[in-house]
């Protein structure tokens, strides 16, 4: 139940990956055969990959992860633009990997605005509109969000974004295989993946750029990808990456009639089993394996703690989970009231979950809230 | 995160002991931790000096509730004195370790149960005589 954190590879992803560590292991960058056909094989790749976006594969840079691709993306393009300006947009809701990257620039002397949300987790354009300076180098809203799963309207934000003359970045990590990204319609100027978060390789992960804007690289070596990422090619994660991707925007319709299913279930089943739970974020703008709720008066990581030792493996946002015992960012731009912000849990489907699985995880559910709902001083 | 619990601390998450709050109590407070928003309520019930009973109610993590209950079964039975003393290294010794970042839980376990014995100084102060008594035995 926590397949926004990541997921189990798929069984014919691993098989396509395996050669590349046993036969294919060639080093891309050595100019010999046995590294040729592998420089072959990522070009392959990136064509592929190119198509299901219909983004330019020369525009496409393979990182060990998107929080590097993240990083490389918002970094390098600000630090790559300072003629243009020194300013920065990013949503209030992004991932720590874009927060901290905004942070670090906001420390180099860079000026970063925070656009917030609406209760729902959605963007307000209104104040997008007003924050855009002629100095604005970049906006970065994520696609999907990876607590609550809320869709942002990616056309109307990268619309108003050009028409003020900045670049658009998205992290679309957690978008995948749900909405059908198509760069060149949506202008997409930047634009991150993992491939771990839809049954890949773990240490893969992929930058969309564009190449006509400049973008200075985060890791310097060997020139690798052009001189914008350096360090060997990893071949199996990158053919791991592009067969994943393939498979899962092949399989999406059937994927994502199957998560919805059990997603609308396992709620429906949920308000009738539980009282006082409620739904954070949009329920329509809100991919279809996302179910984030808040259990009134008690606390997540004794409700996830408690559903761990039934064999139900869920996150939550709440600052004791948190290495810096601060609550999550999403929840908190949601404006929700302060006694209800540790009280929250992501449940995120996935393709190996079943309606079993929905059946007992309700069942636990109920008797751990009944549990702590007991000895809770809230009333 | 590392955040690997130990079966101490597990058992008394799953189980706490001394849980809700004590009928007629003589004093109760909640207390809650700025940092992370866990909330803790004690209520105690004294006799003589000493803790006679002690319950708590918890809004917290698993390390919230399994402190707080480890602490109520040191403190039940042992005088004011004692219990004002109780060091919270004492509460994470118990539960055989805590991971680093959930050791403030332990010391707002501590911190509740000196405020809920400060409530009941506060409503019951020591008589004068008994204070004067005890001067001149010295």
């Amino acid at each position: 139940m926590d397949n926004a954190a990541t997921t189990k590879i798929d069984p014919r992803v691993l098989a396509k990956m395996k050669p590349y560590y046993l036969r294919h292991y060639g080093n891309a960058s050595s100019i010999h055969a046995l590294g040729q056909e592998n420089d072959l094989a990522i070009k392959a790749c990136k064509a592929k990959i190119g198509q299901i976006f219909q983004a330019n594969p020369d525009g496409l840079v393979f990182t060990s992860s998107a929080t590097e691709a993240n990083n490389f993306i918002i970094k390098g393009v600000m630090r790559a633009n300072q003629e243009k300006g020194k300013h920065l947009i990013v949503s209030a809701i992004e991932h720590p990997c874009v927060l901290n990257s905004a942070r670090e620039l906001a420390d180099e002397g860079y000026r970063v605005d925070y656009l917030p949300v609406d209760s729902d987790g959605l963007v307000k354009l209104d104040e997008l509109e007003k924050m855009m300076k002629p100095e604005t180098v970049l906006v970065s809203v994520m696609a999907v969000n990876n607590e609550i799963g809320v869709i942002q309207d990616i056309a109307k934000i990268s619309e108003l974004v050009h028409k003020k003359g900045a670049y658009f970045h998205t992290d679309a990590v957690q978008a995948i295989p749900y909405l059908n990204l198509d760069i060149k319609k949506l202008r997409i100027d930047f634009m991150s993946l993992s491939a771990h978060k839809f049954y890949g390789p773990l240490g893969a992960g992929l930058a969309f750029i564009n190449p006509d804007i400049k973008i200075k690289p985060l890791i310097v070596g060997g020139g690798q990808e052009n001189g914008l990422r350096a360090g060997t090619y990893n071949i199996p994660a990158i053919v791991g990456l592009t067969e994943a991707l393939i498979l899962s925007y092949k399989e999406r319709t059937a994927y994502i009639k199957k998560v919805k299913a059990l997603r609308d279930y396992f709620w429906t089943k949920i308000k009738q089993a539980i009282p006082e739970v409620y739904l954070n974020g949009s329920a329509s703008k809100r991919t279809p394996n996302n179910l984030n709720i808040r259990f009134r008066r008690i606390e997540g990581e004794a409700i996830l703690m408690d559903l761990s030792f039934k064999g139900i493996y869920v996150s939550t946002g709440s600052a004791c989970s948190a290495q810096n015992l601060k609550v999550s960012a999403t929840l908190k731009a949601l404006g929700l009231d302060s006694a209800d912000l540790n009280s929250n849990i992501r449940f995120s489907l996935g393709r190996y979950n079943t309606k079993a699985e929905i059946d007992y995880t309700v069942k636990c559910l109920k008797d751990t809230v009944k549990r702590l709902r007991q000895f809770t001083p809230i009333v | 995160m590392s955040l690997n619990y130990t079966k101490k601390t597990i058992s008394h998450f799953l189980h706490p002991q001394n849980l809700g709050s004590v009928k007629n109590a003589d004093a109760c407070v909640s207390i809650g931790n700025m940092v992370c928003g866990d909330q803790l309520s004690f209520s105690i019930k004294v006799k003589d000096g000493i803790i006679k009973d002690i319950k708590f109610l918890s809004f917290g993590c698993a390390s919230n509730i399994a402190t707080a209950s480890v602490l109520t079964e040191r403190a039940k039975g042992i005088t004011l004195a004692k219990a004002k003393s109780l060091k919270w290294e004492k509460i994470v010794e118990d539960l055989g370790g805590l991971p680093n970042q959930k050791i403030h839980c332990s010391i707002l376990a501590v911190e509740g149960l000196k405020k809920v014995i400060a409530e009941y100084e506060a409503k019951h102060p020591v008589p004068l005589v008994k204070l004067v008594k005890k001067k001149s035995k010295k």
